[in-house]
């Protein structure tokens, strides 16, 4: 985004950033920076181009064009050293099932060339950081999605990384697995880890991120803080109706009732700064909905109103 | 290299949980092997018209080709399925890449352990040789090197072929219809120069004719000129599996 200013000490520098896969573009010319300390998000659906984007910055991929510096480095020319110093919890876990819990640390730790005894007490905090350590000698295949994602989480941060990448740290999990990582991630960014991270998640991305950038068909379509973006492109709030089914009303019938109005297959959704107000509004014109609904605007909301779409479909 | 150490070492970690079990069937599978057609086939040979192969008995004949052949089978089955499952079942190449460790770091490291693994069955082998008498000479030791040889010079251009594929499909027929066959008509079980000269042309243009026919001959103490031919070929084998390897598993796993 031209707006974004150049920070020399962003940790993650890209301009017109591209990759192809054949015909396929699967990120396309994409610009943004990632400072120290904060927590960036890309939220996007399914095929945006968020795990591409990582991989490139994670030096697995190479950028079909554009400009990308990771640390201040070419990923392309100074892939191991650049790797010393990130953490990566890829989109699929990657753990050795063949080994056990602490021995998936201690190798791992030892692929960054840490020597045994600082490997062992490496693996040794991590599994009190991840709340794993009553299951150190157990298989990894035994293990639970949540308790796996935090292995793998223990496992990006043996080399003490400065920059954590994550793709898609929560998708699967049940609510109070996610709330685990959330927490764990949290703790991380106040002990100074810079965090970045993908998510299809709206909730994900409000709790997590300082700033993100709002991605679809291999483009950025938005940036900033939740807040703001909220604030730019939704209204205060948001009235949701529920109708009927084929009672649906057709939508100049909720004309002048809203900001603006969006129809989903199963709901009318109102944008409004007074939720309450539309909703009396709607019954004064004799509409009897299913259900009423007046919410707070989420991301949800601004990646409806930027591309027409739900994030998840 | 510190990058191919590491890798070495997690494939050695996870040995460890597996070690006693492969290491008892590179025992026993020789033993059942010469047992059964050395001292069973090879008695009722010794009985007939021809008593001896190529001069020796079949025993003697049999147990270095079989060397040289059951690497070549060790050397198929590690660089198909384990492989794959490293590239996209389990994914722990992946894991690894995302450290400093590149992806010559990964292929040094797995030619290290494979080379382990040969060593490791073939002085199994060569340890039950000696327990059957086949072994008359100090040259025979040299056998082992050469079956670790012929192992190699199929597992480059296997594991080059595994890196290309998606699925698991193409494994089966390579065993049917490369290893088998070669397994049966390559020299190890009587003498290539009593098939069709088709045939034995084709045979000398794969590893293992060259690897029983070295196996065979220091086992019998013989270190003939041929053997510097043998020895460029399977050298020249494992050199262009490698160099393809490092290619195909370059372009999958760094896309
Ligand atoms: N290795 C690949 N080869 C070909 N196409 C790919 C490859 N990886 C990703 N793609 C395609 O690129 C697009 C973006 O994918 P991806 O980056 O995985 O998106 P996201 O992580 O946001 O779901 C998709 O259309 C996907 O099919
Ligand atoms: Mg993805």
């Amino acid at each position: 985004m031209a707006s974004t200013p150049t920070r020399p000490d962003a940790l993650i520098h890209a301009r017109g950033l591209s990759k192809r896969f054949g015909d396929l573009v699967a990120v396309d010319a994409v610009d943004f920076d990632v400072n120290r300390g904060e927590a960036f998000g890309f939220l996007g659906p399914n095929g945006a181009g968020k795990t591409s984007t990582m991989r490139m910055i994670g030096c697995v991929s190479s950028p079909s064009g554009g400009v990308l510096r990771v640390l201040g480095m070419d990923p392309v020319h100074e892939g191991p050293r650049i790797r010393a110093r990130l953490g990566v919890v890829p989109q699929s876990d990657t753990l050795d099932t063949e080994l056990h819990v602490d021995e998936n640390l201690f190798t791992y730790a030892r692929y960054f060339g840490l020597p045994r005894d600082t490997a062992r007490r490496r693996a040794e905090q991590l599994l009190d950081f991840v709340q794993l350590r009553d299951r150190a000698h157990d298989n990894v295949e035994f293990l639970s999605g949540g308790m796996k994602r935090r292995l793998t989480i223990a496992r990006a941060l043996v080399n003490e990384p400065e920059l954590l990448l994550l793709d898609e740290p929560t998708t699967g999990l049940d609510p109070q697995a996610r709330h685990l990582v959330w927490d764990r991630l949290y703790r991380l960014k106040q002990q100074g880890v810079t965090i970045v991270l993908t998510t299809h998640y709206m909730d994900e991305a409000e709790q997590l991120c300082d700033r993100l950038v709002v991605m679809d068909k291999a483009k950025i379509v938005a940036f900033g803080s939740p807040r703001s973006l909220i604030d730019q492109y939704s209204s205060r709030e948001v009235l949701e109706l529920r109708f009927p089914i084929d009672t649906t009303p057709a939508l100049d019938g909720l004309d002048g009732l809203a900001e603006r109005i969006e129809a989903l297959p199963d709901r009318v959704l109102l944008y409004t700064s007074d939720g309450e107000a539309a909703a009396a509004a709607v019954h004064g014109r004799g509409l009897r909905p299913e259900s009423i609904l007046v919410r707070r605007s989420t991301l949800e909301d601004v990646f409806l109103r930027l591309t027409g779409r739900s994030l998840i479909e | 290299m510190t990058g191919a150490q590491h890798v070495l070492e997690h494939h050695l970690t996870v040995y460890r949980r597996t070690w006693k079990g492969s290491l008892f069937m590179s025992f026993l599978s020789p033993v059942l092997f010469l047992a059964a057609m050395g001292l069973g086939l090879g008695s009722l040979i010794a009985r007939g018209p021809v008593r001896t192969i190529d001069g020796v008995s079949y025993l003697v004949f049999l147990a270095p080709g079989l060397l040289a052949a059951s690497a070549m089978q060790a050397a198929f089955v590690e660089t198909t399925y384990p492989i794959m499952a490293r590239i996209q079942w389990q994914r722990t190449y992946e894991g690894m890449l995302a450290t400093p460790i590149a992806v010559l770091d990964v292929l040094v490291g797995e030619f290290g352990w494979l080379t382990f693994r040969l060593a490791l069955s073939s002085c199994a082998f060569f340890f039950v040789m000696l327990l059957f008498g086949t072994v008359h000479s100090v040259l025979a030791v040299l056998a082992i090197v050469a079956a670790i040889l012929t192992g190699l010079a199929f597992a480059a251009p296997i594991l080059s072929w595994t890196a290309t594929r998606r699925t698991d499909q193409s494994f089966a027929l390579i065993g049917r219809f490369v290893i088998t066959p070669l397994f049966l008509l390559g020299g190890v079980f009587f003498p290539l120069h009593q098939l069709p000269q088709v045939i034995q042309g084709i045979a000398w243009l794969t590893p293992l004719a060259h690897g029983v026919a070295l196996a065979r001959s220091l086992s019998l103490g013989v270190l003939a000129p041929s053997a510097g031919i043998h020895l460029a070929v399977l050298l020249l084998y494992a050199a262009i599996g490698i160099t393809a390897a490092r290619i195909t598993l370059q372009r999958r796993l760094v896309q």
